[in-house]
């Protein structure tokens, strides 16, 4: 039933696929691993922070939803609802992995402290630009590996993503202040620590 | 408008989903307070590079690999009734 997805010449509305998948109709799956499935490895890489965890997630993520298909009920999206089991995912596998550390969507990390910004640094103009693609993308996850599991978590559904605060919040089962609260000291970490890279040199500091 | 309260309000300042005096009172912070303004701008700046930064983007092979895996998965385990 690859029709499905062509014939109507523009994507074909989600729910469409979702029933016809929960009725056996495997390709109408498979459209919609296809919608999302970029989506599902990025998340899953920022919570994991591991390569083969993510594609694990991946795969899990996209079996589960499948299996349960029958236990959706149509409330929310079918992606947030695919957020929710691979964030799941995610976070069961980051704690096998570091079982030292408590990972969870609960934990609020220390106190207000942590994320009051220290230095005030203005960037240069187009601080990215100073960097090739390589490098900043380490630069860029080696900082966000910095930070909580759910506060990286939070980040990425909202600003990555762009889950808006009450689908992020549905697909963590979180309340709104919550995310907000995370989100904010996200933000805010993840800003202090990218001023060493791209803040402004001054003259004859000799870095530079 | 102390600088304790703009960063409370900063979230919902940078998404653009506040009331218009909180944000009149936010954006008057702004015009004399540069610390407040450095921290609203960097963050901003912080969240547009993760935005378009394509990091952990999957890679065509991978992706084929991947869903090839899960629809094989499906297949062999059919939805729960």
């Amino acid at each position: 039933m690859e029709a499905i997805e062509s014939k109507v010449g523009e994507p074909t509305d989600e729910s469409v696929l979702v029933d016809a998948a929960r009725k056996g109709d495997i390709s109408a799956f498979e459209s919609l691993v296809k919608r999302y499935d970029r989506n599902v490895f990025r998340i899953a890489q920022h919570i994991t922070q591991n390569r083969e965890d993510a594609e694990d997630v991946v795969q899990d993520a996209f079996l589960k939803a499948y299996q349960n298909l029958g236990q959706f009920q149509g409330q929310s999206k079918f992606y947030t609802w695919l957020v929710r089991i691979a964030v799941n995912e995610a976070l069961m596998r980051l704690r096998r992995r570091r079982p030292e550390r408590m990972v969870s969507l609960d934990e609020d990390v220390k106190t207000e402290e942590d994320s009051m910004p220290r230095e005030i640094a203005d960037w240069t103009p187009n601080p990215e630009q100073q960097y090739t693609q390589g490098e900043l993308k380490d630069i860029l996850s080696r900082t966000i590996q910095g930070l909580p599991a759910s506060f990286r978590t939070v980040f990425v559904l909202r600003d990555v993503e762009g889950l808006s605060t009450e689908e992020t919040a549905d697909a963590l089962g979180l309340s709104i202040p919550a995310v907000k609260s995370r989100l904010l000291r996200a933000r805010l970490q993840l800003r202090e620590r990218l001023n060493k890279y791209f803040k402004k040199r001054r003259d004859g500091d000799g870095t530079q | 408008m102390t600088c304790s309260e703009f960063l409370k309000e900063l979230t919902d300042y940078l998404d653009g989903v506040i009331d218009d005096r909180t944000k009149k009172e936010l954006d008057e912070h702004l015009l004399w307070c540069h610390n407040c303004y450095v921290v609203c701008n960097t963050t901003k700046r912080t969240i547009e590079i993760y935005r378009g930064s394509e990091l952990y983007e999957l890679p065509d092979d991978l992706r084929t690999r991947l869903r090839s895996a899960i629809m094989t998965k499906c297949q062999e385990h059919k939805p729960k009734s």
